[in-house]
Formats: structure tokens, sequence, C-alpha cells
């Protein structure tokens, strides 16, 4: 079951050639995925052989294969975690009953809600980094880019295989729609506000990895959970890919800071233009990029009291985070949880039931991952000796979704009014200036071995390969 | 953490480095006996619980997974330690060690070995009649040093004697390998990578005769297991059933692999001139085994070692194809694969593995058509096959047709590294 097979058209580790009908469905879909990926998907990248690892198996050994292979090539496909069948539904209305491996009648419409939603995510931030190729700061960075393309072009298959396979005709328009929708685009946007968000530069391709994709990791730990099996297995497969496109973005913001500080010690000097003109990104542009990353991600855990959240609970199709390391009831009926809101001017928590805030506990997880990890990037600006250190903004800063959306903020947590948000908003998040100023540094640099001005080279290569490794091979 | 553990107390001790990592929780979801954990700060790994599976190490995005140290036992990093890191502490040094009580061969043999696997793979047979003896080159490649041999001869072995054994499979494991150092002490025995010596087991056979002795290949570089002494190092398994899976103990692999540190032992040879290691720079070599055929690879990639390490090497490619039944039998897979990517293309093919396909060598091999048909054109390339008889047959057709994929005359490319001592085949 778990080893994949390449005989086939697509790779699969879900005997795909055992049910006809969706073998043909889902070569019939194919060539419109290869399509939309020569038209929307890396420019210029079709006679590159990128350095991939590809999943032969999704055991330990086999799921990570590397070797030069041009993307339109990648053997994208269908691979499931293994399946236990004992497992038990282990939250919820339906806890101790046995894991559904069809999708429950009732239940179809906020399944197919949640997974076209999650799949949707997935050719958006192809096509929001379609560009990033041209201006790639090293060998190194563009062939991580082409990895997470082609790992969110695979996450597509991952959630297009479950609509052909389990909600028939209405599944496969959702998979066409997939593939319409386009990030940015006025008549037919991507679902999610942060997926139309250009990434018009690598500073914000590493916030979005770092940021996005980590809600990326929340939304798919907590599908990970869900009661349909069919869609735990996927999503955990999914998470083991997901967890190198947080490295990128964490490691990427590092490798400015790092670069940035030794700038800085070399002028001897904390202003930000000599930084600039010395052709490093300066702190407090980088932490403007991050409020904006920050805030406009945990957005996308939606409003802080949704009926919805309850529902999708106590249905068992989307647990917590870590749902089976927790110690409580796991049905949570009569429990309550803190959220924010704004009383004449001041921000207060208020007690709301545990059920309805399930956004907001997934989104404080959340929070907490992310926070540790600028601490790590703190690490590197203290190690170099310099005493300026990153931080998160407050979570009502700069929201638009849910019971904060609109409040006028500041990063530090106070209501500002309507003057001082416009007086300090070019303080607090990125100006068209910054825009201009990142975008002037990104020139592209793929010599092997060589790296832009503006970051720093990583302590060491892909796959144990030397840093000047050919990980891209131009055709 | 058996598997690392040599009888001398030293452990390769597996730690994560904490300034890399990215706490993504993917190798404490990988692990498969629950010896990561994690806290707020950092992601550790217990020393007594990690059995050096290696299943973290590739999906391991960051890299950061990939650190070992060198470490009296008892003085492993505990877990309440990792946590409070913020980098990773310095490897201990030789003078450190040795206050330890840690004496330099034993940190030394837990470092390099690369022990042996339980010979396995057995090759599909070939459909074709195909005769893959015929390949086998007379001559050495014309870059070998020039070998000495049967300088003892069976009627006048030399004695050496026993300054290591390390077993180095996991205790409790069927299937026992043994890394055996012999040293010469002041008398002549210079070998080659590629050669054998001969052993004498003690006493007589059924029928009253002495026994015969058994020839194992050295698994050491030419200047010694340990740089500068006049020491080999041998891979031996202890043979407790033949080939058909009938019980059957062997005499001589069980009289060395119960070999004491201090006992001596009766040598002859060195055997051996044509399976030799070529010394040009540049030259290419690909090596193809299983189990204890890894014995002769281990000597050719440690002298290449050593030599990069001073600097005299010029880039020539190194390839690895090693075949076992499973993981686990690869009890020295940790140093492999901690050899640098740009110095060795390791490629694993196991066997066994509960409910995978099986995959062999040769396997391996065809997934690898495209760098084989580069090397095979390559004439610095050299191939080396060691290992049981049922695998050179399936080596030699996927070479054959890695060679006719890529539009190669394998009747002309297979004279030709036969003629020009390029291709080795040594099965047994």
């Amino acid at each position: 079951m778990s080893s994949i097979n390449y005989s086939e058209k697509i790779p699969n580790n879900v005997n795909l050639s055992e049910d006809r009908t969706l073998q043909r469905a889902l070569e019939g879909w194919q060539p419109n995925f290869i399509n939309w990926w020569d038209d929307v998907g890396p420019e210029g990248s079709t006679n590159h052989e990128v350095y991939l690892r590809t999943a032969v198996s999704v055991d330990p050994q086999g799921w990570a294969q590397f070797g030069h292979v041009k993307m339109r090539d990648y053997r994208w496909g269908i691979f499931l975690n293994p399946g236990d069948a004992n497992r038990e539904v282990h939250f919820g209305d339906h806890k101790g009953e046995k894991a559904w491996q069809d999708v429950p009648g009732e239940h179809r419409a906020n399944l197919r809600r949640i997974i076209v939603t999650q799949g949707d995510t997935e050719p958006a931030s192809v096509e929001q980094q379609r560009h990033l190729g041209l201006t790639a700061p090293s060998m190194y960075d563009l062939r991580n880019l082409f990895q997470i393309n082609v790992e969110e072009g695979r996450h597509l298959w991952a959630m297009v295989y479950l609509l052909h396979k389990h909600f028939g005709r209405d599944g496969r328009e959702e998979a066409e729609a997939l593939l319409q929708r386009q990030s940015g685009n006025e008549d037919n946007p991507r679902i999610l506000g942060a997926f139309n968000e250009k990434t018009p530069d690598w500073l914000a391709f590493f916030m979005f990895t770092y940021f996005t994709d980590r809600d990326g990791k929340f939304q798919l730990s907590a599908l990970a959970e869900s009661a349909f099996d069919p869609l735990a297995r996927t999503t955990k497969f999914m998470l083991t890919e997901e967890a190198h496109h947080m490295f990128v973005g964490e490691s990427g913001v590092s490798r400015v800071l790092q670069r940035t500080a030794q700038v800085m010690n070399e002028l001897k000097t904390d202003d930000p233009q000599k930084v600039r003109a010395a052709g490093a990104i300066d702190l407090a542009t980088i932490q403007r990029y991050l409020n904006f990353h920050y805030s406009v991600t945990i957005d996308l855990f939606g409003a802080d009291q949704s009926s919805n959240a309850a529902t999708f609970y106590s249905s068992g199709l989307k647990g917590r985070y870590e749902e089976g390391k927790r110690d409580d009831d796991h049905v949570l009926k009569g429990q309550t949880y803190k959220v924010l809101e704004v009383q004449n001017g001041q921000l207060v928590e208020k007690d709301v039931p545990m059920l309805n805030a399930l956004n907001e506990v997934l989104r404080d997880d959340f929070i907490k991952d992310s926070v540790a990890g600028v601490n790590r990037w703190n690490k590197v600006l203290e190690k170099a000796g310099i005493p300026t250190r990153l931080t998160v903004p407050h979570k009502a800063f700069n929201r638009q979704i849910g019971a904060l959306a609109g409040i006028k903020m500041s990063p530090d947590g106070r209501v500002v009014n309507e003057q001082e948000w416009s007086a300090r908003k070019d303080e607090w998040l990125p100006t068209a200036e910054d825009f201009a100023f990142v975008a002037s540094l990104m020139g592209r640099v793929v010599d092997p071995g060589k790296f832009a001005g503006w970051i720093a080279p990583p302590v060491m290569g892909i796959n144990r390969q030397p840093v000047d490794f050919e990980y891209v091979r131009f055709g | 953490m058996d598997m690392a553990v040599v009888n001398t107390g030293v452990i390769k001790q597996h730690l994560i480095d904490p300034e890399i990592c990215i706490r993504c929780n993917t190798c404490e979801a990988t692990c498969p006996v629950g010896a990561i954990t994690h806290d707020d700060r950092n992601y550790v790994v217990r020393a007594d619980v990690c059995n050096g599976c290696m299943a973290c190490i590739s999906p391991c995005p960051t890299g950061s997974i990939d650190n070992w140290r060198t470490m009296p036992a008892v003085k492993a990093y505990s877990i309440e330690e990792q946590l409070t890191w913020d980098e990773l502490p310095a490897e201990l040094t030789p003078e450190q060690l040795e206050a330890e009580g840690v004496d330099d061969g034993a940190a030394e043999a837990v470092q390099q070995t690369l022990a042996a696997a339980e010979p396995a793979a057995a090759a599909e047979p070939g459909t074709v009649a195909f005769n893959s003896a015929q390949y086998n080159a007379a001559t050495p490649p014309w870059s070998a040093a020039h070998a000495y041999t049967n300088l003892y001869p069976p009627k006048s072995p030399t004695t050496a004697t026993v300054v290591g054994n390390f077993n180095c499979t996991e205790a409790g494991f069927e299937n026992q390998t043994h890394h055996i150092v012999l040293d010469f002490g002041t008398m002549p025995f210079p070998v080659l990578e590629g050669q054998s010596i001969g052993i004498v087991p003690p006493g007589t056979d059924a029928a009253g005769k002495p026994h015969h002795a058994r020839q194992y290949s050295i698994a050491s570089p030419r200047n010694g297991e340990r740089p500068g002494y006049n020491n080999v190092s041998l891979t031996v398994k202890r043979v407790l059933q033949d080939h058909q899976g009938q019980p059957v103990r062997g005499v001589a692999s069980n009289y060395v692999c119960d070999l004491k540190v201090g006992d001596t032992v009766q040598v002859i040879g060195p055997f051996g001139n044509t399976f030799l290691m070529p010394n040009h720079p540049k030259s290419h070599i690909v090596m193809i085994c299983t189990g204890t055929g890894s014995a002769p690879m281990r000597a050719m990639t440690e002298w290449r070692r050593r030599l990069r390490k001073s600097g005299k090497f010029e880039g020539g490619k190194l390839m690895l194809f090693f075949g076992a039944r499973t993981q686990q039998e690869l009890p020295y897979f940790g140093p492999l694969q901690n050899l640098p990517k740009d110095f060795i293309d390791i490629n694993f093919a196991f066997s066994r593995t509960p409910g995978q396909p099986k995959r062999y060598v040769q396997d391996r091999m065809r997934e690898r058509a495209a760098d084989l048909a580069e090397l095979l054109q390559d004439g610095q390339t050299h191939f080396y096959v060691c290992g049981l008889k049922s695998m050179e047959e399936g080596v030699m057709l996927a070479l054959r047709d890695v060679a006719a994929d890529a539009g190669l005359d394998w009747d002309t490319v297979g004279a030709a590294l036969k003629r020009e001592g390029r291709l080795h085949l040594e099965t047994y």
C-alpha cells in the first residue's frame, strides 16, 4: 500500500488502477493541470533541470529522493500516509466511532468546502511566486523556490484526488475551478485574501513561507486529526513536505538578518539609510514586512467566533492542533475561551464558548509557534551584538477579519485614533518606498556558490550537497 | 544506543543543532522508537533510546538533525542538558576523550568503520543466457599500485595480534558482523585495498586434518586501519547457517568473531593482484556490493577519503551501491551517511523492508542509469562488484541495459572494461 506505483501515468499509493472511473477522471484533469503549470507556474523555467526531492514511497527512506529533473516532469501524484484499519474518531460528537472511509452525506457540503479552501491555497501560492525565479539571490535559493512550487502543485493533487474520489460530479467541477481561479484576478480571485496579495520580492517570499506556510502547517495539522480518514492521511503526508517551506522562510529571513547585522557592524552604524546605501535591508524595513505578513496571515484563521468552526469540530471534520496530545475531554461542550474585543476604545478579554472560539484557539497556537521562530531570528542579532530585536505585532494589529477587523491599533497593542494611525502607519507597515527599495536589490544571482549582497549564504546545502553545488542546470 | 556502541563504551551520540533546527516536528513524528522529544525551546534526542536507524535524517528539511558526537556512553548528553542549548557543544578532542578513558582506536572505529551488512540481496535470475563472469578483468587498472602477494604462503604463515574486535551489529540481532583489527608488529605485511588475507583456524577438522585457511578481504586502506600503523581490519560475518539456510557453524568465522584483544592468529597472504583500485586522482570508482562484500569498498573509500583530507585528490567520482536485507543490517550506516555528498554518491537497496517491495542493488543502478551511462562512457571509470555470487548476474545485466539505453554497444564497452582492467568481480 505504501509503495508508489510509478509505472502509471499518475504515481500513487492508493491503487488507482483498480478504480478505472477515478483513474480516467484524474487522467482527464492531468493535462489541465499541466496547462495551468505552463501558463502560470514558475516563469521561464521550462528547460531548467532542478535538484528536487521526489517521493518514491511515504516511508522515511523513500519520500526524499533527490535528483535533477525538469519541473514539468516532476512526478506529481497521490500519496497517503499508511492507514490504520482500527482508527477511531478521537474528538467531537462522534468520538469513539470508527473513522470514516467515505464522506457521510450530512457532512458532505462542509467537507467539500474545507477541502476546496485548502486546495485553493496551493496553486495560489505558485501563482503568487511565479516571477520570483527571475530575481533569485542565488542558485541555492532558486532551487528552494522551485521545490516549494512543485510541492504546492502536489498538494493541489492531494486535494483534487479527494474531490474526485469522494465528491462525484461536484468534486470534479470544484477540481476544475481550482485551476480557473487566479491569484489577484479581479473577476475570479483565489478564495482567501492573503493568497491574492502579491509576493513582490524575496523578503516577502521568505516572510510568506515563514508565516503563511505556517498557517498551512496548522490548518493541515488540524485536518490531519479529521474523522474523515482519507483527509487525515493525505494531510499527514503533506505536513512532511510543508516543513521544507517553513525552513525556507525561517532560514531565509535569518540569512537576511545575518547579512544586515554584518553590514551594520562593518559600517558601525544603525542608520537605516547607511545600511540601505550599503545594499542591505535595514532592520526597520524587515520589521515592517514582518508586521504585514504576520497580520495578514493570522486573518487566515477566520473569525474569532465562528459557529462553522464549532460545527466542523463537533462533527469531527477538523480537530485542534495536536488534538491527540491534549488531555481534555475532546468534546469541549461547556468550556470557555478568551477572545479579544474593543469596548469603549479599550481592548478587553471576554469569555466565549470554546467550541465557537476554535479559530482563535488555532490562531493562538500559531502565534506561539511563530513567536518562537522570531526569537530564533533575534538570536542572530544577539550573536552579532546588535541590540535591536524583532517582535510580532499585537494580535489585533491590522486585522481585516473577525471582531478586531478595521480597528486602528498600534503594533504594541494600543487602540489609536485615525490621526495617529495615518501619521504612523508608515512606521508600522511597509510603504511603497520600502517595496521600491527592496525591489531595487532584487538582481538575479545564479552562479553556483554566489549570493546577492543583501543575504548571507546558508550554513549548509541541501541533502548534504555543498553550498556551491549546481542546484539548477539551465537548459 | 546499542547500534553505535562498541564494547569500549563509546557512542556516536545523535544530536540536533538548535541553531539550524526550525522545530517543525518532522523528526519526532518520524522516529520509529520515540527517541526524539521537545519543549518550547529545543528538539532533542535521547541517547539511550536512539538506535541510529537514520529514519529521521532525510525527512529533516534543515539538515540540523545530522549531527553526531563521539562520547563515552556514560557521559552522553542528557536531554535535560540538550534542552538548554543555544548551540551544539564542540566535538571532544582526542585528549579529552583519552581523559575519559576512551582510546584512540575505539573512537576511530566508531567514527570510520563502515562495517558490512548481512549478505543478502540475491539477484533476480536473468531471463537470457548471460555469462557475467566473462567480463571480469584479468589485469589491474593501469594506475594501480604494485601488489605484493604470497609473502606468507600456507606453509609458512605469520602471526598477527588482535588489537580490536567490535561487534558492529545491534545486540541481540541474529546476524552478527564483526570488525576485527589485526596488528603485524614488526613483520612486513604490505597490502592494498581490494586484496585479501587468509586466516588459519587452529585445530583440526573432523577428519583430523588441520583446518585450511579462510580468505577475507581487507577493509582498511594501505596505510593501516589506523594510519601509520602496521595493521589491517577485516569485516567478518559470523556464519550460523549455510546459503540454503541450513544451520551450520562456520569454523573460521566463529573463531575470528570470538577472538579477544591480545589473542594471536596465524595469517597467510596477501592475495590478489587484479581487484585493485586506480591511483590516478581523476579516476572514478563505481562500487557495487552486498553484505561483507563492502569490505574492499570500505578500504577504497577510506583511502580516497584520507587522500582528499591531505589534498591529494582531483575530483575523481565515487559511487556506491550497497545492498542489504534491511537498514538494521547496516550497523554502521551512520559513518557512511556522514561522508560528504560531493565525495561519495551513496545508493542503498534494502530487499526485506517490511511493507516495501524488494529493492536490489541492480534496481538502484537502473534508477541511476543517467549517471551510470555517463560514467560508462568515461575511460577513467572503474567498476568493482563484491558480494554473494547471486548478485553478479543481475548487476552485469543492469550495466548492460544501462549501456544499451544510452545507445552504447555493450559488447564494445564490456570488452574495453575487461581489457583495460576497469571491471572487477569478486563474488562468493
